[in-house]
């Protein structure tokens, strides 16, 4: 057997919560070893930007979320291309699938989330995919390297990742329809409006869009291989392949047998810290607090994942900072359509209030319950819309001023100058200023995206 | 680095902050050039606003906690380790617009053509940038900041086992 690594900090998952813990505990820590342990065999790279690679072949060099010598420079052991196959919390250890054995002192699961795919008859055929990684993605450009005829696609799930899918095959020639469950695609966030905004430039783009209904099976008609799908009310819609992203679910198997508390997600405190100590979750995999629903939830989403990840990085290196929380949030640019979206966009009774706009390609909205913004849609006109955000995320009152926030002029200027003359004058949010010494820092003070302090 | 600070109390909303961050940014840097014969006239780099009399002009504060850097889907948003200066890698920017909802002033803009997105670089290379050179009411101040305030990894402790 093999003698155990040691190492100060073990972090697994090498994507955007696992690279903002490992910088966060750069700043803090310069010297205790660090290992960041994946599954997938690349360097870090920008999860969203499969996209790319599925129209263009982007190089993996392209995809990069950080430079190539990240690792080096920031002296990270990268374990790239193993799977943790144990977990032992009380022991501080992990085993990989080559045996190896590591030993931690603080460790930090960001396994982050995997697609969920329906036990539906044909789903194991040959032509049906997932997209959510960079292999699903050369699968799919491979796939579609064979054809020199026009591909057809059928799109199961109309939500983010489908919806991404399905402009990278359209722009890839292929001839795609998109079957959501629900009554509109994009439902979970965003607005009827804005969610037929974006049908209608689907729709534009030769897409069909089949709405309220599932698909029951996926057909062949040639040995193994996908030949069309079958909707529930047994329409037929033949296709060449089948693209699966009805969403996804935390990767949590590997606490499964540890005690860890899990709901959804592995539930983690302020600290971003599990119910056991000296482990931490961030980003697809945990479930952290939500401002707007003040409670924990599942927010899979890629700046969550950062800033939850830098957060934990941070308390594991021995400097306290608290979680401001995170709620849903999206900026989305579909075939030059660009809408941003936040928080609660469908009020679910008569306690709130909607004020919106709407003209030409202009559409914003705003939702309120007690005079706090819940949520937020900007589309067309989204460069302010960061102003309404932090109001949002920062509580506050805009009563006396709401009307102003969807104006055409809307600025910092519409607001209160208590409210915008500290976001021009530096004066908030204030980094700490850690002097260089060995006494332990204090508690980190910063106000506006995610840290606060001292609560 | 620095940090440009507003004195709206003298800011007259005369517009040429914007005019010669325009100017800074253009390609021949020639005002008669920029505005008239170059193909794509520049967007600046900061806005001015104004209501009734009162005005003043935003541009990126380069946070020192920069939302817009954590949330960046593509690492084209970074913090230069050595200024502290918030810059973006035009390369490797996918323009997906995640930085606008997350920016507090709406700071950054888009460069739609591009496909990028655009914000204040305090005009690297000059000793004060353009907007607070040019403004003619000094409603504009820069000041350079302490070293030591901006860049993470010069202030880490060292907390060795």
């Amino acid at each position: 057997m093999t003698k155990a690594e040691r190492v100060k900090y073990l972090i697994i998952g090498n994507s955007a919560g696992g690279i903002g813990a490992a910088e966060a505990i750069r700043e803090v820590d310069r010297a205790g070893a660090i290992a960041i342990v994946s599954s997938e065999p690349y360097h870090a790279y920008s999860r969203p930007l499969i996209s790319q690679y599925l129209v263009e072949g982007r190089p993996l060099q392209r995809m990069m979320f950080r430079p190539a010598d990240f690792y080096k420079e920031k002296n990270i052991q990268a374990i790239l291309g193993q799977e943790v196959t144990g977990l032992n919390i009380d022991k501080h250890n992990v085993k990989l699938d080559d045996g190896r054995s590591i030993i931690w002192e603080k460790l930090l699961l960001a396994t982050g989330s995997s697609p969920i795919v329906p036990n539906i008859e044909g789903i194991g055929l040959k032509g049906v995919f997932t997209f959510t990684t960079r292999d699903d993605a050369r699968a799919i450009y491979k796939f579609l390297n064979q054809y020199h005829t026009e591909v057809r696609a059928v799109v199961i799930g109309g939500g983010l990742i489908g919806i991404s899918a399905t402009e990278a095959l359209v722009k890839r020639g292929v001839k795609v329809t998109i079957v959501e469950m629900k009554e509109r695609i994009l439902n979970t966030i965003l607005d009827e409006e804005a969610s037929f905004l974006v049908e209608a430039s689907l729709n534009e783009l030769g897409v069909e869009i089949i709405n309220g209904h599932i698909v029951s099976r996926i057909t062949s008609f040639l040995p193994g291989r996908a030949t069309g799908i079958a909707l529930d009310n047994d329409r037929p819609i033949p296709c060449e392949m089948v693209i699966v992203a009805v969403g996804v679910q935390p990767r949590t198997k590997i606490v499964s047998e540890t005690g860890i508390r899990i709901d959804r997600g592995i539930l983690v405190d302020h600290h971003m810290a599990t119910s056991s100590p000296d482990v931490y979750a961030c980003g697809d995999v945990a479930e952290a607090y939500d401002f707007i629903y003040d409670e924990n939830r599942l927010t899979p989403i890629w700046p969550n994942a950062y800033i939850g990840g830098r957060i934990a990085g941070f308390n594991m290196a021995g400097l306290p900072t608290e979680y401001q929380g995170g709620t849903s949030m999206n900026a989305m640019k579909y075939f030059g359509l660009a809408i941003v979206s936040a928080g609660i966009l469908t009020p679910p009774d008569d306690s709130y209030e909607v004020i919106s706009e709407k003209h030409g390609h202009v559409y914003k909205k705003v939702v309120l319950k007690n005079g706090l913004i819940v949520g937020v849609i900007f589309s067309g006109d989204i460069e302010k819309s960061g102003i309404i955000y932090n109001l949002m995320k920062n509580r506050v009152n805009v009563d006396t001023f709401k009307q102003a926030l969807i104006a055409d002029d809307f600025g910092l200027i519409s607001l209160p100058e208590e409210i915008w003359r500290p976001l021009l004058e530096h004066t908030s949010p204030v980094t700490p200023s850690l002097a260089t010494s060995d006494k332990q820092p204090e508690k980190m003070a910063i106000g506006d995206l995610g840290l606060v302090s001292g609560r | 680095m620095g940090r440009v600070y507003i004195k709206k109390e003298v800011c007259i909303g005369c517009h040429l902050c914007e005019l010669y961050c325009q100017l800074q940014h253009s390609r021949s840097t020639d005002l008669i050039k920029a505005f008239k014969r170059e193909s794509m006239r520049p967007s600046p780099r900061l806005r001015v606003e104004e209501k009734e009399a009162v005005s003043f002009s935003v541009r990126c504060q380069h946070c020192d906690e920069a939302p817009c850097v954590y949330a960046c889907l593509s690492g084209a948003l970074t913090r230069d380790s050595k200024t502290g200066l918030v810059k973006v890698d035009e390369e490797r920017c996918i323009g997906c617009w995640t930085c606008l909802l997350v920016c507090p002033i709406g700071a950054i803009s888009r460069d739609t053509a591009e496909k990028k997105v655009l914000k204040c670089d305090l005009c690297q290379g000059e000793d004060v940038p353009a907007c607070v050179a040019n403004c003619p009411n000094e409603a504009l101040i820069y000041v350079e900041v302490q070293d030591e305030s901006h860049s993470t990894e010069g202030k880490v402790i060292a907390m060795i086992q």
